[in-house]
């Protein structure tokens, strides 16, 4: 029974990463870039949330989501498009750069303690069992959210048309496609995730700081690489398997203080089994 | 009146210069082919065309407006759209996808389907395989996909790079046969190919590209005959 607890305490914490880790691989998959701002985002998102819960939860949630999408917007336009086409290392460094900056913004306006709001939602009680109601939104929440996006993705034209983007740009401006277009909607659809991400991550943890979404960030990025980072279905299989294995290990009090070696090694084993990971694909080189 | 004029294109990679001021047309409803060697600039000229490559000078105007610089989407959108080398199908999407991706621009659904229904009877193995990840069609029939991707924006040019190349002979014939199945159907095409035997017979007009220049320009008909031609591209 406790294992059955751990496994959904496990699933839901997969979630929070797997909605992360979207933003990391569709990002990737479509710019070509890894967006190390990302994880930041979440602490936007967080940040926004603790503000106009007083207000009302609901319009937290919304103004977490639309402001996140601004600020995933801005800085794609600001400090990603004018380099696109440089050296990767460029692009990578302005990505820490543009994190650093968001955390620093983050410290002016909300200082540098640890803000603590307390939310119970509860507890679901079956018997013996017992899993927070948060833990339960979360994880029925990111599942309806992969579902969602694997639809939008398959049925829609321009979730196709981020496919196409994705596999060969050249041979997408050839239908008509406007790729910075498309890699803006991939900015917007990765912040709205790291929104909703900081919110359940809020739930969990209820502390925000300006390094809110770093933990999150690293894990969920270690997730899509363990998918194979690029890859939807990976980014959803590696974020569910991360966090169940997170779960399971806290549980074991023999292994619970190596917990992220756990992690970490699980990654580096898979790398070397399968270097694209999980789900990923070979790419073939064009000559 | 000239549908694409090019004049005096020159694109360069870094310090490289690999066109070197050309300059032709391609009239409404003609055949006009670029032959060449490897590296003589053909695919260049044809990116440059398109906007997927930038060019350092000269003009390029489409339909009377210039297009020089544009984004290569909203080339797209004037009408004109090309088979790029090496086909460049999307490998992940479906046989039904990637024609549903060449019809990107359009909106009239009805069109839509019309185009593509004509695109299948014209591809039965691309209706068989219509359900298929792309990745896994064989050569020719990638090739097939190819072509009816870009005829699913119903361009009034279509421009087709190396649209033989890697095929065999039996798939060469079938490429040009299906070249001129477009072109009775109204569409003006800009081909380039290194198999100039097939694509001078099939020309109104055509030009040799040698090092980034023309060299020789005329009549499919007046090249197919020209002794240089002979050496050079037809084997003696």
């Amino acid at each position: 029974m406790d294992f059955l607890i751990t496994l959904v305490n496990g699933l839901s914490l997969g979630g929070i990463y797997a909605m992360i880790a979207l933003g990391y691989t569709m990002v990737y998959g479509i710019a070509k870039m890894l967006n190390f701002a990302h994880g930041d985002i979440i602490m936007v998102g967080g940040y926004t949330i603790l503000l106009f819960l007083p207000i009302n939860p609901v319009l937290a949630i919304v103004a977490a989501i639309v402001f996140c999408v601004i600020v995933g917007i801005v800085v794609e336009k600001c400090a990603y498009k004018p380099l696109r086409g440089s050296s990767p290392l460029a692009v990578l460094i302005t990505a820490i750069g543009v994190s650093t900056l968001l955390q620093s913004l983050a410290q002016v306006l909300f200082g540098s303690a640890p803000k603590q709001q307390m939310v119970d939602l509860g507890a679901l009680k079956i018997g013996e069992l017992s899993i927070g109601y948060s833990t339960i939104i979360t994880l029925v929440c990111s599942i309806a959210v992969m579902v969602a996006l694997n639809l939008f993705v398959k049925y829609t034209k321009t979730g196709r048309a981020m496919v196409a983007v994705s596999e060969d740009k050249g041979a997408a401006q050839l239908m008509g496609i406007n790729v910075n277009f498309i890699i803006m909607i991939t900015f917007a659809i990765g912040s709205a995730l790291a929104a909703l991400a900081g919110l359940f991550y809020f739930l969990k943890i209820q502390t925000m700081t300006t390094t809110f979404g770093a933990l999150p960030g690293i894990k969920a990025f270690t997730a899509a690489v363990i998918g194979g980072i690029g890859s939807i279905p990976g980014a959803m299989v590696g974020g569910l398997l991360l966090g169940v294995i997170e779960c399971i290990a806290q549980s074991i009090p023999a292994l619970s203080p190596y917990t992220d070696a756990i992690e970490f090694s699980i990654l580096i084993i898979i790398l070397l089994v399968k270097p694209t990971g999980l789900l990923g694909k070979k790419r073939r080189e064009k000559v | 009146m000239a549908l694409l004029e090019v004049k005096n294109l020159e694109v360069y990679y870094g310090v490289i210069c690999a066109i070197k001021g050309i300059s032709f047309e391609v009239n409404k409803g003609e055949i006009v082919t670029l032959i060449g060697a490897n590296g003589a600039g053909k695919t260049t000229t044809m990116q440059s065309i398109m906007g997927l490559i930038h060019a350092r000078s000269g003009e390029i105007i489409y339909n009377g407006q210039s297009i020089a610089g544009m984004p290569s989407h909203k080339i797209v959108h004037l009408g004109m759209t090309q088979v790029p080398e090496g086909r460049r199908i999307f490998s992940e999407l479906t046989v039904y996808e990637n024609l549903m991706m060449g019809a990107y621009t359009k909106k009239d659904k009805a069109q839509i389907k019309a185009n593509l229904d004509e695109i299948y009877e014209m591809f039965p193995r691309l209706l068989e395989r219509k359900n298929q990840v792309a990745g896994t069609l064989s050569g020719g029939e990638q090739q097939m996909l190819a072509m009816g991707r870009a005829m699913m924006s119903t361009p009034d040019l279509l421009m087709l790079d190396e649209p033989s190349m890697g095929l065999s002979p039996l798939l060469v014939d079938q490429v040009f046969e299906i070249i001129k199945r477009f072109h009775e159907k109204g569409t003006t095409i800009l081909l380039v190919e290194q198999n100039a035997n097939k694509s001078l017979a099939i020309s109104d007009r055509a030009y040799v590209l040698e090092n980034g220049k023309i060299v020789l320009s005329g009549t499919g008909k007046e090249l197919l005959a020209s002794e240089e031609i002979k050496k050079a591209y037809l084997g003696g």
